[in-house]
Formats: C-alpha cells, sequence, structure tokens
C-alpha cells in the first residue's frame, strides 16, 4: 500500500466511472478473459467505451439483474474474470439470491459494482437509494464489500479486485465527480484501512469510507482549531474488515466514531463495533443512517437531511469523548 | 453402430439409471424421486451417447455441459455420472449424509462431473445460459444442456433467461423442459398454469421448440437432441412430456414431487426397476 493524500475538499474534473472504465480498458486489453456484464446502464457509467473496444466481452443484459447476475456466475464457471454493473439498489436487493446461490456460494467469483451508493442516486429518489447494499453482501460469508472514494481509488481498487478469484466481491461505485482525496497513483490493500491522519495526542478515532471520508478530514481540520486532536482513517475494505487497526486505534486514542453512507445498522459502524465488543470494548458513536428510508433531491440536501456531514462528526467526536 | 443398437444401449443405459436412482435415494429412505425419474431417459441419452465428457477430468474446457436447473433432481445426476464412471457408484449412498459429496441439490463445488450449482429454482437457466454465452466467446464447439422443470417455470428468471438466450443468437444452448405436469402443491394447471403452452412461450421469445410426445422414450429423445443440434443461431427449447416419478411404483401413480415411502415400498420399487433393467437387456 503506498498513497499520497491530497484532501483539499477539491472536487475531481474525473468521475469515480472513470476511474473504473480506465482500470478496465487496460484489464480488458491486457487479458482476454475480463469481461463487463451490463443491465442497461453503460450510458450512466460510460461502459459503452469498453463495447466500442472489446464488443465480444462487454455484454449488455438488458433490465433483467436477476438474470445478468446468473449469466456473470456462468461466465465465470467459463474461466472468465466477470463484473457486473447496475445501480446500487438493483446489484444487490434485487439480485441477491443469484448473487449469494450461483456465484458466491458456488464458487464463482463474480465482481459486483453498484453505482450511487446511498444519497448518491440523489435524484432518482428514496427508490434507487440503497443505505443496505453493503449489509445485504456483508451477509455472505467470504465475500469482500468495498466502498471507495475517488477516481484513484476506484482505479486502484478495479485492479485488486480483478485478481482475486474464487471469491464474490461487491464495490460501491460514485458515478460522478467527486471530491479528490487521492493522488492518482495511490495503491490499497484489500482488507487494509488507510490512516490519513495521525499524532501520538488523538483523543479519539474516525472511521470512514466513501463521501464520509471528506467529511471526515473536514471535521480533522474543524477539530483541531478547537484544539482536538484525532486519527483518522479510511476504511474502504468493510469486509474482511482490518480489525487490527480498529483494536490499535482503539487502544492508543479509546473513542471510536463511525462514518458511512448506509445504514449504520449492520452497516460499517456495526462491522466497527462487532470487533471492538469482542476486542476492545471502547465507547463508539455512529454517523450514517439511523434506520431510515431514502428520499428524493441534492446530494448535498440529502446529507444535511440524513446528517452526514463533517458537522455531525465533530458532535460526535466531542460526544464520545465525553463518554471515556 | 447402427441406430437400433444404440437405441438398445441407451434403453438399457436408461434402466440403470432408474435403478441406481431409486437405490441412491433408497440409501437415505427420503427424497425426490417424482423429479429425479421423470429425466432419467434424457440423462441417459445426453451422457449414454451425446455428450462429449471426460470422467477422468470433470472441468475438461472443451466438455459439454449438462445443468440441472431443477436441482432437486441431483439424484439422477449422481447415478448418472456414477454409471458414467465419474466416481466409485458407493458413494452416491451418501446422499445427504454428513458431510456428503451428494447433496440434495447439485453442487459443482462438491460433486465431479457437476458443472453449476443449482437449487434456487431458475437460477440454473441464468448460469446455463451464461456459460454457453462464454463457450461462444472463446470459439469452443461445444454445447450446454440445461433441464427445467415445468413447475420451474413460474420462476420469471427462467424467462429472463430465454430472452437473453435469444437475444444473444446462443445456438450452442438446448433446454429441456421435464414437463412432467406436476410441481409441489399438486398438478401445474392447477397450481399455475402456463397460457398458451412452454412450447409456445418458448416460441415467443424466438426459440427453436421441439416437442417430444413421449420424454421418457429414448429414440425420440436422442431424435430431437440431433435435429437441435443443425439448428443455428437460435436457442433449442425440447418440451419432453414426461411421467413425474417415472417406474417409482410408490410415486408415478401420484406424481409426488418428494416422497418418504415405506422400507417395503422402496424394496418394491427397487425390485420393479431391476426387473425392467432385465427385461431391456432380455430384449437385445
Amino acid at each position: 500500500m503506498s498513497f499520497t493524500l491530497i484532501g483539499k475538499h477539491e472536487k475531481d474534473k474525473r468521475s469515480c466511472r472513470d476511474g473504473y472504465v480506465q482500470a478496465m480498458l487496460e484489464l480488458m486489453e491486457a487479458d482476454k478473459s475480463v469481461v463487463h456484464v451490463d443491465c442497461d446502464l453503460m450510458g450512466c457509467i460510460n461502459t459503452k467505451k469498453l463495447l466500442a473496444a472489446f464488443p465480444e466481452r462487454t455484454i449488455n443484459a438488458g433490465i433483467a439483474e436477476a438474470n445478468a447476475m446468473g449469466i456473470a456466475a456462468g461466465l465465470t464457471a467459463t474461466g472468465k474474470k466477470t463484473w457486473i454493473h447496475s445501480f446500487g439498489c438493483f446489484a444487490s436487493r434485487r439480485a441477491f439470491d443469484q448473487a449469494f446461490m450461483s456465484a458466491a456460494y458456488a464458487k464463482l467469483g463474480v465482481h459486483v459494482l453498484g453505482s450511487d451508493p446511498g444519497v448518491c442516486a440523489a435524484y432518482n429518489g428514496g427508490t434507487h437509494m440503497p443505505f443496505e447494499d453493503c449489509a445485504l453482501y456483508m451477509s455472505v460469508p467470504d465475500a469482500i464489500v468495498i466502498d471507495p472514494v475517488d477516481y484513484a481509488q476506484v482505479y486502484a481498487l478495479t485492479k485488486k479486485l480483478t485478481a482475486v478469484e474464487g471469491r464474490l466481491s461487491y464495490m460501491r461505485m460514485i458515478r460522478k465527480g467527486f471530491t479528490t482525496v487521492y493522488a492518482d497513483g495511490s495503491d490499497f490493500e484489500i482488507g487494509k484501512g488507510v490512516t490519513l491522519k495521525e499524532s501520538a495526542d488523538d483523543q479519539a478515532t474516525i472511521i470512514a469510507s466513501g463521501i464520509m471520508v471528506d467529511e471526515s478530514l473536514k471535521a480533522y481540520e474543524m477539530l483541531e482549531a478547537e484544539g482536538i486532536k484525532v486519527r483518522v482513517i479510511d476504511m474502504f475494505t468493510w469486509k474482511p474488515i482490518d480489525e487490527e487497526l480498529i483494536v490499535k486505534s482503539a487502544k492508543e486514542t479509546g473513542a471510536i466514531v463511525t462514518a458511512e453512507n448506509h445504514n449504520c445498522t449492520c452497516g460499517l459502524g456495526s462491522a466497527v463495533a462487532r470487533v471492538l465488543s469482542e476486542k476492545c470494548p471502547t465507547p463508539v458513536e455512529m454517523v450514517g443512517v439511523h434506520d431510515q428510508f431514502g428520499q428524493v433531491g441534492a446530494q448535498s440536501f440529502l446529507q444535511e437531511a440524513y446528517k452526514l456531514t463533517a458537522e455531525e462528526i465533530v458532535a460526535n467526536v466531542k460526544k464520545v469523548i465525553a463518554r471515556k | 453402430m447402427q441406430k437400433a443398437e444404440k437405441m438398445q444401449a441407451l434403453r438399457e443405459f436408461a434402466a440403470e439409471i432408474r435403478v441406481e436412482t431409486l437405490k441412491t435415494i433408497g440409501s437415505l429412505g427420503f427424497g425426490h424421486v417424482g423429479g429425479s425419474m421423470s429425466i432419467v431417459e434424457a440423462m441417459a441419452v445426453l451422457y449414454g451417447d451425446v455428450m462429449k465428457v471426460d470422467p477422468k477430468n470433470p472441468r475438461w474446457e472443451d466438455r459439454d455441459w449438462c445443468v440441472l436447473s431443477k436441482g432437486h433432481a441431483g439424484p439422477c445426476a449422481y447415478a448418472t455420472l456414477a454409471l458414467k464412471g465419474f466416481y466409485p457408484l458407493e458413494e452416491t449412498r451418501t446422499l445427504n449424509k454428513p458431510s456428503t459429496n451428494f447433496p440434495s441439490h447439485t453442487d459443482r463445488t462438491k460433486t465431479p462431473g457437476v458443472d453449476l450449482t443449482t437449487g434456487s429454482l431458475g437460477q440454473g437457466m441464468s448460469t446455463a445460459t451464461g456459460a454457453a454465452l462464454g463457450n461462444k466467446i472463446d470459439g469452443r464447439d461445444n454445447h450446454v444442456y440445461v433441464f427445467v422443470g415445468d413447475g420451474e417455470c413460474d420462476e420469471g428468471q427462467v424467462w429472463e433467461a430465454a430472452q437473453f438466450a435469444a437475444h444473444y443468437k446462443l445456438d450452442n444452448l438446448t433446454c429441456f423442459v421435464d414437463n412432467n405436469k406436476n410441481q409441489l402443491d399438486g398438478p401445474v394447471d392447477t397450481v399455475m398454469s402456463h397460457g398458451k403452452g412452454i412450447g409456445a412461450k418458448f416460441d415467443a421469445f424466438g426459440w427453436n421448440v421441439i416437442d417430444v410426445a413421449d420424454g421418457n422414450d429414448v429414440e425420440q429423445i436422442y431424435d430431437a437432441v440431433q435435429e437441435a443440434l443443425t439448428v443455428k443461431g437460435v436457442p433449442t427449447c425440447i418440451v419432453l412430456n414426461t411421467i413425474k416419478g417415472k417406474g417409482a411404483t410408490f410415486a408415478e401413480p401420484s406424481g409426488a414431487h418428494s416422497s418418504q415411502p415405506s422400507p417395503e415400498q422402496w424394496e418394491e420399487a427397487i425390485a420393479a426397476a431391476e426387473a425392467e433393467l432385465a427385461a431391456v437387456k432380455a430384449a437385445k
């Protein structure tokens, strides 16, 4: 793992989806066994570029996600390294039995890409707003669940996951341009959290992923201005979760705040709390969606509505420090 | 080999599969007899003559594939593959016992020769279709056979896969519909009927459809498969009009989905199947 933190809260001109597409163009060029299956959403994530370059290995299954998941599993059984994409809500809920049995149970390591995680579904509204997609996939034995943040991370992890065989993976993906956290060329290890801010004086640890990483970095700055030092970890792999890093941070800082664009029930917060309750009981506060359905609106409005903000992280850091 | 000789051999193979399927389920005492027995002849045709397989190398890349989307017919596959030499027959007698490699529904990770994992109905139709596409992308000259039940055709996924297979012109895919007219809760026409018929539905989805009047007759099945292999540009559906529980004396009259007969009834059924095998051999 080698990364360069930018973290200036500036929006990337490129989309996260372009990170996936660029990685796939390179993978498909180098390896004839790499295939992409889509569900009539190629226009949404620019995979028409894959179709133009590799028409035989870019498969549109139409608006039929359950079948598409089975097609992906069948392709994998013939030796393909298979990615399948739909919106996160459909890539999880709509095709879950197929992902579970045809792929995971059968030890066919399909790689599932779910776009528009949580509030990123914005104007598609509550019907399309997955706060439960990772929860479903985390319930699958031996699955890998990833919530990345930006172009560089999506690019790197697309390549890393493609090399994993025999094991189902689910990666969420913000479709559009989002705040840059990492410089291009950053590399990541599946199952290893990234410590972005760290000092000997840290009074708490913020464990975040996806869109909440940048909010955590903003919270770090707000707290620092008040003289409160915190550790910030990008826990982009939710499963298998980095238990070692969670326990180390808990021991060294004594308090944890989790931050996720997902239902805290069965999400990142629950996963962290499970580790701590077993190995190092520590006060935890969870920033995220608290057992609510999605709704329609701009992402900025939704982040306020569900309190997925730096301000909320700051408040929870103070709350958890007070519990120490 | 003359066709008559070939048919005789396939009839014998079918009779053997029937005996061994009954003994396999009978070793446990209960199970999915109905849907295992109805496809015996089709399995005999596939593994006895049509399919390229290598029992010593079950994952041979150029093999033909067989997927029981109606995964509960596993015992018939287990008996067939054992008789074909994939593993010793005795192993099938561990069916559903602790740590067995022969679970109720077919599992590619456990049983040599099982190509895909099935059990949740409708899913094998999609995975088989995906395998056919994968083989086509790689330019392999092989074929994928998939079995779906008529009751299973209630599942919308069967039809999602059917439209996909036709759209991608998967002529290396043949789907057998085990049209045995019964599902768990009773006759298909009572529980959930199929409109203008399953064959008509596949036809509407753009498939070549062949209706086999007696789906428990090896010669009719053989002829249909040979015809299917000549059809290019579309997948073929072979509707097998079968009898659920065929040859199982305790199950055939009721068309039951699963059975738990008494030990005496098992003995009677196995004896009847063995007598049938002897009669088929004697007819040579």
